[in-house]
């Protein structure tokens, strides 16, 4: 097969990676609530968790939200319309094949999972077609991976931080890069929708 | 492919070729992350200058190779997949007459004498024979010594009560100045070898194969050997046992064992 000449960036975004730290559950929660059951994008989350607990996140999210939820397994495919959390313990990669990869590197900003090494990871697999959007939170993991994720072309949104409850997270991106969006979370969430319906369609 | 990608394959294939060391399929994402780290370590400026460096450099090789493994561990670890050996494995151990555990990918033996003080107070540790392997020879010599940091040591009582220990954990071992060292005894019939899951095969039959933490750093297709390789040396429904949040669900050998204790991640070979 011969190499064929470089595609125009493209918009039509597969799929969203999430990250949160403190106060991001009630975050995650204005967010995603009431997506619709159509919803068709898989949706990846790190929220920073406590190490050595098992995590009631899925089942959380799955007794609140309309769609399928789960602890993303290692080499576990990402599947269209679910919801996904990192295990604690383990950073969570998004491989080439599409599939995740767990790890046990040592913590990056003491977290393991890390919100940057998902979104770095999920920035070389999914390249333009990907959106980011980095919330509430006191540390400044995930700021070098959504820079990442619009350095490959894809779409990034922070949370504004005056609204955030802590803004810690969300500004150490907005310091690092420029990102497509800050903003509340409503509208966030509209921007979603947005994103969800142009690849739909 | 990005260039990063490309050059991360090549300097996989020459670390092949030159010293039989097959990285070839291992995830992606974290070798990237890992090689990165490295060279940010070793002061290259990209991973072709270190490939140029390592072909020619055996002991650079030696570094690198530090960074390539990682060896993570802790006694104890997931006390609740000890504590089920001990309550679901242990009783049907002691219904042969000698056995053989498999503990593949050791690091840097932190598991290997949890098992050990385990099966010792479960009155198996003088009938079975413990090979540990792994492919770094540096955290082989590590665990071969069984000293560990007094720290991290004060760390594992919690985890080692929570796994169901019978007696105070520092009659295991001697502290002196900021390491604990843990009595030899424990490890007298331990075999510590050199064994790559991804180029060598099977060299003995066993009864329980305890492999965590290691497959998932493997693509599907070098997962696959692996857990052959496990499927192979167990005996008629012998026991392996994963890390907390691998499975074997997205495997060939989904059908091929039953699972035994399913939040312990420990696996019976199917008949
Ligand atoms: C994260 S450590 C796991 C240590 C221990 N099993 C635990 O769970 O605490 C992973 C280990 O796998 C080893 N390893 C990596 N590739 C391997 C291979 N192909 N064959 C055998 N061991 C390998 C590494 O050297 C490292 O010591």
């Amino acid at each position: 097969m011969k190499p064929t000449a470089p595609q125009p960036p493209e918009r039509r975004v597969e799929a969203v990676v999430l990250g949160a730290s403190a106060g991001g559950i009630e975050a995650l929660f204005t967010l995603l609530n009431g997506l619709p059951p159509s919803w068709s994008l898989p949706v990846v989350i790190v929220l920073h968790v406590p190490e050595n607990h098992e995590s009631h996140l899925p089942q959380i999210f799955a007794d609140r939200l309309h769609l399928p939820v789960h602890e993303a397994a290692d080499k576990m495919p990402l599947a269209a319309g679910h919801v996904y959390f990192a295990p604690p313990g383990y950073h969570l990669s998004i491989e080439r094949d599409r599939r995740f990869s767990l790890s046990c590197e040592p913590p990056v900003h003491f977290s393991r999972p890390s919100i940057d090494v998902l979104m770095s990871s999920a920035a070389d697999a999914y390249g333009p077609a990907l959106a980011g959007m980095l919330l509430t939170g006191a540390n400044e993991d995930g700021a070098e991976g959504l820079q990442r994720i619009q350095q490959a072309g894809g779409i990034t949104a922070v949370q504004d931080p005056n609204e955030a409850q802590i803004s810690i997270m969300p500004q150490a991106a907005i310091a690092l890069h420029s990102p497509d969006h800050v903003l509340p979370l409503r509208e966030l969430r509209a921007l979603l929708l947005q994103l969800e319906s142009a690849h739909a369609h | 492919m990005s260039n990063t990608e490309i050059e991360l394959r090549l300097l996989m294939e020459a670390i092949y070729l030159k010293y039989s060391y097959d990285f070839r399929n291992y995830t992606v994402a974290s070798q990237k992350r890992r090689v990165l780290h490295a060279l940010a370590q070793l002061g290259l400026p990209s991973i072709s200058a270190l490939q140029e460096k390592v072909l020619r450099d055996p002991a650079l090789f030696g570094r690198l190779l530090q960074y390539l493994t990682i060896p993570v561990s802790e006694m104890f670890r997931d006390p609740a997949y000890f504590l089920a050996l001990r309550q679901h494995v242990v009783p049907i151990l002691h219904t042969y007459p000698s056995v053989k555990v498999w503990v593949a990918g050791c690091s840097t033996g932190e598991e290997v004498f949890s098992l050990a003080i385990l099966l010792r107070e479960e009155g198996l540790l003088s009938r079975t024979q413990i090979y540990a392997t792994d492919i770094n020879p540096a955290s082989l010599e590590k665990a071969r010594q069984g000293i560990f940091p007094i720290e991290a040591v004060r760390g594992y009582t919690a985890n080692y009560q929570r796994a169901g220990g019978r007696s105070s954990f520092s009659d295991y071992y001697t502290a002196a100045y900021e390491a604990a060292r843990f009595d030899p005894s424990l490890c007298a019939d331990v075999i510590f070898a050199d064994h790559s899951l991804a180029t060598d095969s099977v060299f003995a039959e066993t009864q329980l194969v305890s492999c965590r933490n290691v497959l998932i750093y493997f693509n599907r297709e070098l997962q696959d050997r692996a857990l052959g390789l496990f499927h192979e040396s167990l005996c008629h429904r012998g026991f392996l046992g994963l890390g907390a949040k691998e499975s074997i669900d997205f495997s060939s050998y989904s059908q091929r064992f039953d699972a035994h204790s399913q939040p312990e991640r420990i696996y019976r070979k199917a008949t």
